[in-house]
């Protein structure tokens, strides 16, 4: 067989991409895109599945296999697939409504097991397709047209929850940093099992410039703390420090640098990557960026697949006719 | 032996009980006994939702009917002509069901003022004289069990919980059951636990003695074996037969079998069953939920999988909305309703033939589906592999409709030769130039099934309605006119078997019409008549959608 080198032009497929102007999905798509032929499976190898919303429409632009799926349930979808057919490499696209409303179920299960998809969390803190009511990642007291006088729901935490359902991989990125997200494509599909991925995500027609601290060249590095493995993890502005078991935020200078924390992502301790993710609150003044967790744990489909083979291996393949005639039989003559 | 033998040429046996007292595996033995005799049988186990129901009480009574006899038969039997009952409320739960003149067999150790009163019986009805009309044993099993078993290390509650077996060894008496098998059951059951295996054992063989050597038992039992045609039998349920009809439909077509389920009374047993038989490469997904767990099994099914999710009611209701993204992408899947009593939680143990509608059209928009139906325990197996072959062949969700009293009944089954088994051989889509994923093969009108890692063949499917051959998305409206008929045209195409109508004199006045798990009820119904003289014929549909062609036809020659 001849390699064959795909570039991008190779995973982007002919239908007209259908997102408002100046909509992040845009970029996202594009740096996909672009990281697909690194990674270096074979296009008819790479599957993408997701729910429904703006972002769902994602697989439509990508020419692999793909398919768009009902609300929420994409993982369902993504699982009994990876499960069954572990050659693939299949990806998760979802929004904030799709994941953490109507799907929240799914994806913390998903998350659980370890299932080897790689999930895109497209969060613009509203609901795009349906024209712009509040989303469970949206802060409290928003103005939409569900909550004309604001909304009471407390937000979820994407990362906090992701950590709290047993993630082996989590990490946060931004729509507009190519580089970034790149970055931590590359390293989710490195990993074994599922990743959950973070992508905050303009949504310049109903939420428009939610992310703007984070963006703005003005704002952004004094609220992005980076978090690059095996260094220390701050802003242009700020750091963080151990404190007891927890970390606290400090002002760069106040401490000697040597005291901030470096950054360990497979700190088999799930409590420092959940105590890095609470930083991130509605404001976005300090908002941690990259990979939170990224340990080994036992891939669910590899372990299903493995209790099959260990039983074939000790006891040989399953015979029909052994089977049909087990139990208490008898012949009539 | 000493005592007559008079022969019978059917039985109805109930046993009843506490909930811990064994009575499923108690009849389960019986049954197995009865299989190996050769007499035609049908059995239907009758379970309290509640899992331990207070000790004694009306709530807790659980059941096990069998009706066995010389010829063939058709149902479990209405009233029993004998009834086992361990403590008063499984007489008070069960007598209403006998007719003057049956037999029953208590343990009377346990009609104490306690017990009596727990279920509410003011005076002893084994003194009261209100048993008069029927031929009363009260027999001492638990004393008998435990006096039986005192040479043994055990504590008297340890013994007294063998009481069953003495119950069962007892009625093996009465009805000439061997012993063989039952034995190295419990060889193979307690095999690791001695002191158990020698204490079931011992109070077995007593309750054997016991009927042999009483003067309260003048009587033993035969009934001869039913002619059924020769071949190799087991007994079956209806799940178990679903369950290995569907391991045979992954072998015959060489599709990885994937089940993807959330457990549910009375369908979790298929789960259970399926989980056992990995080595089949068989893969059992436990979900979260049973929205999940259709998911999975349509994920798979894309995958190139025989995917299948089996449930109730209440997980059918779930599962509506993955059915017709199912029939949106035509893609195959198996859908397993074993029905039980409704609506909501209903009636989780007892049986109903409630959710035909639901099947039918629990969906949003036009969205037909194959709901397929078997009639019996053992015809689980045949629908099993009929609707692998329906699924893969048109690429459509098959819907099974079973229930529980198909689901846990069981009765013999022939078992099939391995060369009687069709052929379900799947070809998928493979690389080619401008492949379209909705073009329709002319005969089936089924689309490609194009499974990802296949080069050439990538494309996008979903929810949305698609373009004719493309399959890209369109919101043209005479498009989705044409869609909508192409789905309704391919379903209502699946090839099916003529309804066969059962009239014998073929002038039949009036048809007996039924689905589903009424088979043998209706069956035994037409029996009887026919018995007393009436011209009567039956016919039974096992393919709800499509109805088979000629049905209107067969309707149309009788007058009713
Ligand atoms: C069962 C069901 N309920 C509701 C909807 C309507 N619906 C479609 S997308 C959506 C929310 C989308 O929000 P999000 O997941 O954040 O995606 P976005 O559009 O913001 O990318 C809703 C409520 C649906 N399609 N299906
Ligand atoms: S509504 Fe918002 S999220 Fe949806 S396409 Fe338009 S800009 Fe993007
Ligand atoms: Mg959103």
């Amino acid at each position: 067989m001849t390699e064959v080198t795909l570039t991008k032009k190779d995973f982007t497929s002919d239908q007209e991409v259908k997102w408002c102007p100046g909509c992040g999905d845009y970029s996202i798509l594009s740096t996909v895109q672009s990281y697909l032929p690194e990674l270096g499976v074979p296009r008819e190898n790479v599957v993408f599945i997701s729910g429904i919303g703006c972002s769902s429409r994602f697989p439509y632009y990508l020419d692999t296999y793909g398919m768009h799926s009902i609300h929420g349930r994409a993982p369902t979808i993504a699982s009994g697939l990876a499960i069954s057919r572990p050659d693939l490499s299949i990806f998760v696209i979802t929004g904030d409504g799709d994941s953490l409303s109507i799907g929240g179920n799914h994806l913390i299960h998903a998350l659980r097991r370890n299932v080897n998809i790689k999930i895109l969390l497209f969060n613009n803190r509203i609901y795009g397709l349906t024209k712009g009511q509040y989303s469970p990642t949206s802060e409290q007291g928003k103005v939409t047209k569900s909550t004309p006088l604001g909304s009471l729901d407390t937000p979820f935490n994407p990362v906090s929850l992701a950590i709290g359902a047993e993630a082996s991989f989590v990490a946060r990125s931004i729509d507009s940093d190519r580089k970034h997200l790149t970055e931590v494509l590359r390293a989710a599909s490195a990993h074994k099992g599922s990743a959950l991925i973070e992508i905050y995500q303009n949504c310049p027609i109903f939420n428009d410039g939610a992310f703007d601290t984070v963006k703005d060249n003005e704002t952004k590095d004094g609220a992005l703390l980076k978090m690059v493995h095996g260094e220390p993890i701050k802003s242009a502005t700020h750091g963080l420090v151990h404190a007891g078991s927890s970390l606290k935020l400090v002002e760069l200078g106040s401490v000697a640098e040597s005291e901030l924390v470096v950054h360990d992502v497979h700190n088999p301790d799930p409590s420092y990557a959940f105590a890095l993710s609470r930083f991130s609150n509605s404001k976005l003044d300090h908002v941690p960026v990259g990979i939170f967790r990224d340990v080994e744990r036992a891939e669910y489909g590899s372990q299903v697949n493995g209790q099959i083979s260990d039983i074939i291996a000790a006891q040989g393949a399953g015979d029909l006719e052994t089977l049909l005639t087990s139990g208490d039989t008898w012949d009539v003559a | 032996m000493g005592k007559p033998v008079v022969s019978l040429d059917q039985v109805t046996i109930r046993f009843a009980g506490d909930s811990g007292d064994g009575m499923q595996l108690t009849g389960d033995r019986f049954t197995m006994d009865t299989a190996s005799l050769g007499n035609d049988l049908s059995t239907l186990p009758n379970y309290p939702a509640e899992i331990r129901a207070p000790q004694g009480t009306f709530a807790g009574v659980s059941s096990f009917q069998l009706h066995f006899a010389d010829h063939l038969i058709q149902t479990p039997g209405d009233a029993p002509d004998i009834l086992v009952a361990m403590n008063p409320a499984a007489l008070m739960a069960n007598i209403k069901d006998l007719p003057r003149g049956a037999t029953i067999i208590v343990d009377q150790d346990e009609f104490t003022t306690r017990n009596l009163s727990k279920v509410g019986y003011e005076a002893n009805p084994l003194e009261d004289g209100s048993l008069d009309s029927y031929k009363v044993h009260a027999v001492g099993l638990t004393s008998l069990t435990v006096a039986a078993l005192s040479g043994l290390s055990l504590s008297r509650k340890e013994a007294e919980r063998s009481k069953n077996m003495f119950a069962l060894g007892l009625l093996s008496w009465m009805y000439h059951r061997p012993t063989e098998a039952t034995e190295s059951f419990l060889k193979a059951k307690f095999g690791k636990k001695p002191e158990i295996l020698a204490a079931n054992l011992l109070a077995y063989k007593t309750g054997w003695n016991y009927g042999e050597t009483t003067e309260d038992f003048a009587v033993s039992y035969e009934i001869a074996p039913a002619k059924m045609p020769a071949g190799k039998y087991r007994n079956i349920s209806g799940n178990t037969a679903l369950a290995h009809g569907l391991i045979a439909a992954s072998q015959l077509s060489g599709l990885k079998l994937f089940l993807g389920s959330y457990p549910i009374t009375p369908a979790s047993d298929i789960l259970h069953e399926l989980s056992k038989h990995k080595k089949f490469g068989v893969i059992t997904f436990q979900a979260e939920d049973e929205i999940a767990a259709i998911g999975a099994a349509l994920g798979a099914a894309y995958g190139g999988a025989l995917g299948i999710t089996a449930t109730s009611g209440p997980g059918l209701a779930l599962k509506g909305e993955t059915i017709g993204l199912g029939v949106m992408l035509e893609l195959p899947l198996i859908i397993i309703d074993v029905q039980r009593g409704g609506p909501s939680t209903g009636l989780p143990t007892k049986t109903e033939q409630a959710d035909l509608l639901q099947a039918m059209y629990g969906r949003n928009g036009e969205s037909p589906v194959v709901v397929l139906a078997p009639s019996t325990p053992s015809d689980c197996f045949a629908i099993a592999l009929e609707a692998a072959r329906i699924a893969t062949t048109y690429r459509v969700p098959v819907m099974i409709l079973s229930d529980g009293y198909i689901a846990n009944g069981s009765e013999p089954w022939k078992i099939p030769s391995m060369s009687e088994l069709p052929d379900l051989h799947v070809e998928f889509a493979k690389t080619q130039e401008d492949f379209l994923p909705y073009l329709r093969d002319t005969k089936t009108l089924a689309r490609p099934w194009a499974i990802p890692g296949t080069k050439g063949l990538e494309h996008r499917i979903g929810g949305v309605e698609k373009a004719d051959k493309t399959g890209a998305i369109s919101y043209d409206p005479m498009n989705h006119d044409l869609m909508v008929r192409a789905r309704a045209a391919k379903v209502a195409g699946v090839e099916i078997p003529e309804l066969t109508v059962d009239d014998p004199k073929g002038d039949a006045d009036v048809l007996l019409l039924g689905w589903g798990s009424t088979f043998g009820p209706i069956a035994a119904a037409v029996e009887s008549l026919r018995a007393n003289g009436e011209n009567i014929a039956q016919a039974h549909l096992r393919y709800i959608n499509p109805f088979p062609k000629n049905l209107g036809k067969v309707l149309e020659r009788t007058q009713r």
